[in-house]
């Protein structure tokens, strides 16, 4: 095979974009720690995330309107070399996670210097990059092999990342080791469902996977290789009997990290299985060996009412929203598996509104664990007069988990219960609008917490730093936004599914 | 198709090799308590799909693929496939790294909990747990 | 001026007064001056809409489209313009007795109560103006939510319970099932918009009817019908302002507002009288008639027996939309008003008697009327306004329920308007008639009570004045509503 050099001549910088977009993270995490000094640290940083943002965005213009991008790297050509193709369904999410980051790194400044010594920083810094190209990675790969080669290189830096949480609570190291032997199953079974599918096909490119598979839904080893990858994500995106890395993990890890896993973490392993689902394999395939019946339907529905019951009874905030975290996965299996575009169209924006509500919250929590040294409802009683802006910003994003009229959250579990109109599954609808209900009970036990009971403490506590604040209220303003102006986010999000469920067919060229 | 014939079970080899080194992987995890022995679970685990990759790439009768020097190509050879070896290349480094970052937190947990014994660390933590900000009497009147 | 203008005027009125109030936290004569001229402001606004538009229905105008079908959009009809008038004109009365009440009980935090009470007026505007279901919808939450804190205002522990039971029954219903039921009807129809005749007919046919019709009765739980009436007598924990202006006017009437929206303008009268989905609905609007006026006679507690006639006369409102009939209908949309003005002049003499001798209870009332002499004659028209007599407004309504329920052919209906009227006479004179008639039990001298702050006892005094006012125009308002039952 000739490598394809005259390809070279004619592109120019736009060209290069999606490598760019997972090379610009990826040589400055490196880069953090050989110049080594902290206070270039968190510039950097900013710098390679604002800039990974803003290549985010130029890609989601590109191919909002139904286009894709292929890039061959090396100028080797799929299916042998390794494609990256960005599509509106990865766009969209490489959109969320950049987004995110940027924001939360101004937002880790603080937040990361008072819950970490000073001789961890710098290297905080480039792993938080690190963790963010493993997802960037994972979320712009066409190649399946790719994939668990970047959810590696993401998983690895967020069990440190994690465990840095061992400075506020010890039980971070343990939270990060339970993580470490789950994720460490849950991408080894990945590996091996890949390696049933190259056994049946030859071949690791996506589009060239589903070509192959198409007539071969009856063999064993696709079978076999399909219920490897399924459960193997299915960890990572903690489905819900598979969730029991993350409530400790989330509980016990730094604020800033938590945050920014809670809102791209379990959302890009999300779209890995929208990808595999409906790009790999067909819906059709789906349809066929009843998965849906018997794993999507019954976990996602466990999930939303289970979950959403455990996190009522917390004691501690930040465990409550990792609760509440397991029960929207829920939200967006049951629009996988309505399988039709109305559910994909709400699977996706649940991922993008869920991922900005969560991080307002935590954002939130972060800085509750800031001044008033505790997560717990009982630490945080009477709040909302002393630290008035945070609170003000976490109920916005409260009533957004609940999915009140004008708030992001409300548009995709509209969506969602259209769909299961729209199938004609009415108890499902309304088991829908039940489960927000309990959200509606543990969301207002916050609320009458910070608002309604006397301070706990005696001494003054001061509202939280500007630094912080001002990232808080642009994700909590987004949750407000994103409720009605809905251009970007249903524009991406209808894109997606029509790819999506264009099967392999949306792969080609 | 009967699976109990010799050829069967011979010609599939490989693969009950791989699943029993799987199983043996995934048992020591789940039943050990001892945080080490847990790593050296899935060790072995993560070696029993090395060798599930490995052995998928080997053609019968086939030789290592490697590219004649004088680049004279003879298509009568039969040559091994190469890509599962080189992808599983990857997967090795991954696996040392997971390895290392395991046991490099196992010595942090020893050091905070002074056990590496599943068990007594779980004691520890469920008595912090059930008695942190406890709400004092009488105080939490709304609840 | 632009209609498209005075609705965005009357919602930004109310929502500019959330943040002066909020900016002006430690000035309160500026902050209350500021709020009662956006009110004054506001109801002129809607005023003017009344002078250009009359009772003719305008072009909607769409603010944005969140998802393709599905609008932001206002325009104005009768209906919604009438409850947008009384709403603003009320607002004002309140406003006044609201700061007479709110110093002379030397209650906290009033910063925030106005804000919320504003933000409450912003989203009943919202509602009012709503030129399709989604957009209602949208404010009735926003309503909800705004309310709660004014509820939960004395941070007591019987406030923080009474507000959790607001809150979970609202929220509960409205998510629970209202929610649904609009996006049912969005994915049988394809749109929300309110349009004369219905949006249903021929798509919907058989039980379905009845059972999307339940989703909505129950689901709008601010209409209060049983079972899910039980936030109602729980929000009495607030302060009487709020009990005055939002539960007896603005969010229980946003309630029935919606009840009739629904079945005027989703279903249609005649595709709901043609399927008889609505008998039900009728039956229980009786029910929860009956039920609760015998309930309210049961309460010694002044605030609550109010908040039982409330649920009460609500249910006429549904029974007029599930009677199905154009008497009916216009019966229900005109107890709206009438309702409205006696309930709050009730429930502000019940809030001047506590601001002037803290007395909560019927048995405490005994020769009050003799120190407070207004308050109570106040109190006595706004209850013979209630029980329907001449002349006063709400004798109206209850004629026109009464002719909807002869038209229906309902005739067991008429009779339990008659009987619910009885139960009204029960309930309400003790309270006048106690306060006149008989002497405080324990030979203190009522006189050491004596009238409450002008500010209090005003706006009572003026709202009883309406009440009379309205009986001699409610043929005005009858005409001006006619549209609404014409056919389309």
């Amino acid at each position: 095979m000739a490598t394809q050099t005259t390809h070279h001549v004619a592109m120019t910088l736009a060209d290069h974009l999606p490598i760019l977009q997972v090379l610009i993270p990826f040589i400055t995490a490196p880069l953090i720690v050989f110049i080594g000094r902290r206070e270039l640290a968190w510039p950097l940083a900013f710098i390679a995330s604002a800039t990974s943002f803003l290549i985010a965005c130029l890609l989601l213009s590109k191919v909002i309107g139904g286009g894709v991008i292929s890039y061959q790297i090396g100028g080797w050509a799929p299916p042998l070399g390794i494609e990256y193709r960005v599509d509106a369904a990865n766009a969209f999410v490489l959109f969320l996670v950049t987004g995110i980051a940027t924001l939360v790194l101004p937002y880790a400044r603080y937040s990361v210097g008072a819950e970490m010594p000073q001789r961890t920083q710098t290297l905080f810094y480039s792993l938080f990059l690190l963790c963010m190209t493993g997802l960037l990675g994972v979320t712009i790969t066409a190649d399946a092999f790719n994939v668990f080669v970047f959810l590696e290189i993401s998983s690895l830096s967020t069990y440190v990342l994690i465990a840095q949480g061992s400075y506020r609570d010890k039980r971070a190291l343990t939270a990060s080791f339970n993580y470490l032997i789950m994720g460490t199953i849950g991408a080894t079974f990945f590996v091996i469902g890949l390696g049933f599918l190259y056994m049946a096909t030859g071949t690791l490119n996506m589009a060239d996977l589903a070509d192959r598979l198409a007539g071969q839904y009856d063999s064993r080893t696709v079978r076999a290789g399909f219920a490897f990858i399924l459960v193997g994500m299915g960890l990572k995106v903690a489905i819900f009997p598979l969730h029991f890395w993350l409530p400790n993990a989330y509980t016990y890890a730094p604020s800033a990290v938590t945050t920014f896993l809670a809102a791209t973490a379990t959302k890009v392993a999300v779209y890995v299985l929208l990808r595999f689902i409906f790009s790999v394999f067909q819906p059709a395939f789906l349809a066929e060996t009843s998965t849906l019946e018997i794993i999507f339907y019954p976990f996602a529905l466990l999930a939303m009412f289970a979950a959403s019951a455990t996190a009522i009874f917390q004691r501690d905030l930040k465990r409550m929203l990792a609760y509440s975290s397991i029960a929207q996965i829920g939200y967006m299996l049951l629009g996988i598996a309505l399988l039709s575009e109305t559910g994909l169209m709400a699977t996706i924006l649940h991922l993008f509104n869920h991922g900005i509500t969560k991080a307002a919250l935590f954002m939130g929590v972060g800085a509750y664990a800031l001044r008033s040294k505790s997560t717990f409802y009982i630490d945080l009683q009477g709040l909302g007069k002393t630290m008035p802006w945070t609170s003000a910003a976490v109920v916005i994003g409260g009533v957004s988990l609940i999915g009140v009229p004008g708030t992001a959250g409300f548009l995709s579990k509209w969506l969602l219960v259209q769909a299961a109109l729209e199938q004609g599954y009415w108890p499902i609808s309304m088991l829908i609008v039940a489960s927000s209900l309990l959200a509606v009970i543990y969301v207002w036990r916050l609320v009458e917490t910070l608002y309604l009971s006397a301070p706990n403490s005696e001494q003054p506590i001061r509202e939280a730093p500007l630094s912080m604040l001002l990232p808080l209220w642009i994700v909590a303003l987004a949750c407000i936004y994103f409720g009605f102006e809905t251009d970007i986010t249903l524009g991406a999000a209808k894109a997606a599914a029509q790819a999506l469920l264009a099967g392999s067919s949306g792969m080609m060229h | 198709m009967n699976i109990f014939t010799t050829e069967f079970i011979l010609g599939h080899i490989n693969y009950w090799l791989f699943i029993i080194l799987m199983m043996t992987g995934l048992y020591i995890v789940i039943t050990k308590g001892n945080l080490v022995k847990k790593i050296v679970g899935l060790n072995i685990f993560q070696t029993s799909v090395f060798m599930f990759y490995i052995s998928m790439g080997k053609v019968s009768g086939g030789t290592a693929p490697i590219f004649p020097l004088d680049g004279i190509y003879d298509p009568s050879i039969a040559y091994s496939n190469p890509l599962p070896h080189v992808l599983i290349l990857t997967a090795i480094v991954v696996g040392i790294a997971t390895t290392s970052l395991g046991l490099a937190l196992i010595i942090r947990i020893r050091e905070e909990y002074h056990s590496i014994e599943e068990e007594q660390i779980t004691i520890l933590e469920d008595t912090i747990f059930r008695t942190e900000h406890l709400p004092t009497v009488g105080k939490d009147e709304a609840f | 001026m632009e209609t498209s203008l005075a609705i965005t005027l009357s919602m930004l009125l109310p929502a500019s007064a959330v943040v002066t109030n909020l900016l002006f936290r430690n000035n309160p004569n500026l902050r209350d001056g500021l709020t009662l001229f956006a009110a004054i402001a506001t109801f002129f606004v809607v005023l003017n809409i009344l002078t250009t538009v009359g009772n003719t229905t305008t072009e909607t105008f769409v603010l944005l489209e969140v998802i393709p079908g599905l609008e932001l959009a206002f325009n104005v009809e009768p209906l919604g313009l009438m409850f947008a008038i009384l709403a603003s004109g009320l607002w004002i009365v309140t406003h006044i007795y609201g700061i007479g009440y709110m110093r002379g009980n030397n209650e906290d935090d009033h910063a925030r109560f106005f804000a919320c009470f504003s933000f409450a007026i912003f989203s009943v505007m919202g509602i009012a103006f709503a030129a399709n279901m989604f957009t209602l919808f949208l404010f009735y939450e926003v309503l909800t939510l705004s309310t709660y804190p004014l509820v939960a205002h004395k941070g007591t522990l019987a406030a923080v319970k009474g507000a959790r039971t607001y809150l979970s029954i609202l929220i509960g219903t409205s998510i629970g099932l209202q929610l649904v039921a609009v996006i049912w009807t969005f994915s049988i129809a394809g749109t929300l918009d309110f349009t004369k005749g219905g949006i249903l007919e021929g798509l919907i046919a058989g039980p379905a009817v009845a059972i999307l019709l339940a989703l909505y009765a129950f689901g709008i739980g601010k209409a209060a019908l049983m079972p899910f009436h039980r936030w109602l007598p729980a929000a009495m924990v607030a302060p009487t302002p709020v009990s005055a202006l939002l539960h007896a006017v603005a969010v229980v009437k946003a309630g029935v507002f919606t009840m009739l929206k629904v079945g005027i303008y989703i279903f249609g009268i005649d595709f709901l009288a043609t399927t008889e989905a609505s008998v039900w609905l009728m039956w229980l609007a009786a029910f929860s008639i009956i039920a609760s006026s015998v309930i309210a006679l049961t309460k010694d507690n002044l605030k609550a027996r109010l908040a039982y006639s409330t649920i009460s006369q609500l249910s006429y409102i549904t029974l007029g939309v599930a009677l199905a009939t154009s008497m009916g209908v216009l019966g229900g949309s005109l107890h709206v008003v009438m309702h409205a003005m006696g309930k709050i002049t009730l429930f502000m003499c019940a809030g001047s008697i506590y601001v002037a001798t803290h007395k909560t209870n019927i048995s405490q009332m005994s020769g009050l009327g003799r120190a407070m002499p207004i308050t109570f004659i106040a109190f006595l028209i706004g209850s013979l306004s209630i029980i329907g007599l001449p002349p006063l407004g709400g004798s109206w309504s209850k004629w026109l329920l009464i002719m909807g329920a002869a038209d229906a052919g309902q005739l067991v209906m008429i009779g339990v308007l008659l009987i619910s009227s009885l139960l009204n006479v029960a309930y309400l004179l003790p309270v006048a008639g106690k306060g006149f008639f008989l002497k405080t039990p324990n030979q203190a001298d009522p006189t050491k009570f004596s009238e409450s702050p002008t500010l209090v006892w005003g706006p009572p005094a003026f709202t009883a004045f309406g009440c009379i006012v309205l009986f001699f125009y409610a043929g005005h308002i009858q005409a001006f509503l006619m549209p609404i039952i014409a056919a389309p």
